[in-house]
């Protein structure tokens, strides 16, 4: 008589605890390090306002995909390591049943993180004060408050100069700003169109001739800022960049009056202040110029036995 | 056809775009204007750099295209380039033989001499004769009526230099020669940083007029109103 084999007991591993588990761990020990440790890192730092918010907005979005990112690594790792198939095991897995509450609460916890971040979102690209995005020129989300420094950025191959209306209409190569006063640009171009990217500031806004653009922002930490061209302009687009500086209020202000006096002689003979300028009159210029028999001109304003190129 | 002939044609075909592909690679991304190497001539701590502006460049096959000339600090011939080298922390005493005329400018600040080793510029003006005017320091000039042919600009370093036109008939062939024309002599200084770096510079008068807003065609072509200088430490 023989004896019967028995079955051996082996205790069931519970993949969806174990899993669930360690996902809940990791984000635990996670979210904390995004939020506190690498948010304050997140672009475009806390310079202004503006870049404040915006980087707000990159640690809610990154502390929201921190989950997604866990479970799907941490399901990857699980997989590869418990689930590895056996040496000569060639059978089937278990088969796959549809699961109807699943598939409800998949759909509706997307729909519900898609939606409400659709709704921050909205609520975000309009603050403050227009998010730091070039809004026209007849702004819908103004800063509040009339105590408002105004500086037009003036784009043209490929230089940014600024000019100060409230000192003068100064024009300088320097973007200074004072801290803790809400800024309000009118950014426009002489000739071509270019885009003023202050990066640290969070302001970005397009040049274009013939167009007041309007952007706010408030300085909120003494620091420098970079300024670029964020629309491809020609030969020099990737040199045309210079760098601002948030001033206390004093300094700003020593600053502002100082250089004004010392650019008096070239402010008589800028334009006067105006929110755009009119970037045809200098071909003009030439054409009449070298039409009234005038030398100068040297690039020689093309005459009909030339094509005139862009 | 013939094995031969399929052969050649092969042959043919495969010389035609070796050589296309060396053409492009030599003259388009090998070539470009050449350097003018100012740093040997430094000397006590300052170097001089020579350049001149002419309206037109006849010695290329752009002859309507306004332009600068380089002089070469080894021979004393003028290059048709607008690269040149000088030394880091050296002090950059540049001479400009202006040879065009005024055009208008677009931004009058550019008018204002911004940069340079006592903020200004000294301007002398020259007629047809050779008979010079006053070396006239200069901190501004008036670029919308005219005073100003190009400006020499390096944004890296903030400078900005306007060249003064001359009065007269302008020179009609270039490199021009200082004689039987009339001319500007524009001489200013700068001082190069302390550590090497290629500061990209060029001219802010939209005279590339008969192109988009005039600053086009020779505005954005090196060895014209575009260049670079390169700070050797």
């Amino acid at each position: 008589m023989s004896a019967e084999p028995q079955p051996q007991t082996q205790t069931e591993r519970n993949d969806g605890r174990n899993i669930l588990v360690s996902w809940l761990v990791l984000c635990v020990i996670l979210e904390p390090l995004v939020i506190l440790v690498l948010g304050p890192h997140l672009p475009p730092g806390a310079l202004s306002s503006n870049a404040r918010s915006q980087q707000i907005d990159n640690i809610v979005l990154t502390a929201l995909a921190t989950p997604v990112i866990v479970g799907v690594l941490l399901y990857f790792g699980y997989a590869l390591i418990f689930w590895r198939q056996k040496a000569g095991d060639d059978t089937d897995g278990p088969p796959i049943h549809g699961n109807t509450k699943i598939q409800i609460g998949w759909i509706a916890a997307t729909s519900a993180i898609v939606l409400s971040l659709a709704v921050y979102g909205t609520v975000e690209l309009i603050a403050p004060a227009g998010a730091g995005a070039g809004e026209g020129p007849a702004p819908v989300w103004k800063l509040s408050g009339s105590n408002v420094l105004q500086v037009q950025v003036i784009g043209q191959q490929w230089r940014w100069t600024y000019r100060y209306p409230q000192f003068g209409g100064m024009e300088t190569t320097q973007l200074m700003l004072p801290e803790g006063m809400p800024v309000e640009f009118h950014v426009t171009s002489l000739d071509v169109i270019h885009s003023f990217w202050a990066y640290q500031l969070g302001v970005k806004a397009d040049a274009n001739p013939q167009v007041d653009n309007v952007a706010y922002t408030t300085p909120e930490h003494l620091g420098q800022f970079t300024v670029r061209c964020a629309e491809l302009c020609g030969i020099w687009h990737g040199a045309m960049y210079d760098f601002g500086k948030i001033l206390t209020p004093t300094a700003f202000q020593q600053w502002a009056t100082s250089t004004e006096t010392q650019l008096v002689s070239v402010t008589k003979l800028l334009p006067p202040y105006a929110l755009t300028y009119n970037p045809d009159l200098i071909p003009q210029l030439g054409k009449a110029l070298t039409s009234g028999g005038l030398t100068g001109a040297g690039g020689n304003f093309y005459g009909p036995q030339y094509s005139v190129q862009p | 056809v013939s094995r031969p002939a399929r052969v050649t044609t092969l042959l043919v075909a495969l010389v035609a775009v070796v050589a296309g592909a060396v053409f492009v690679v030599l003259h388009y991304i090998g070539g470009g204007p050449q350097w003018e190497n100012y740093v040997p001539k430094a000397s006590g701590g300052q170097v001089n750099v020579i350049m001149q502006t002419d309206a037109q460049t006849t010695v290329t096959d752009r002859p309507d295209w306004v332009t600068y000339f380089i002089q070469n600090p080894q021979t004393g011939a003028w290059d048709h380039t607008t690269l040149f080298q000088v030394p880091a922390n050296t002090q950059v005493n540049v001479t400009i033989y202006g040879f065009d005329g005024g055009t208008p400018g677009r931004n009058q600040l550019w008018g204002a001499v911004h940069g340079t080793i006592g903020g200004t510029s000294t301007v002398t003006q020259v007629d047809a004769k050779g008979h010079a005017g006053p070396a006239t320091p200069t901190v501004t000039l008036n670029t919308w009526n005219g005073d100003v042919q190009h400006t020499f600009q390096i944004a890296g370093l903030d400078l900005n230099v306007p060249i003064a036109a001359p009065n007269g008939t302008l020179c009609p062939t270039s490199p021009c020669s200082a004689s039987g024309n009339p001319y500007t002599i524009n001489k200013f200084s700068f001082r190069t940083p302390a550590t090497g770096g290629i500061f990209r510079w060029n001219c802010e008068i939209p005279c590339g007029l008969g192109y988009l807003y005039g600053m086009g065609g020779p505005m954005q072509t090196l060895s014209y109103m575009s260049g670079e200088m390169q700070v050797v430490s």
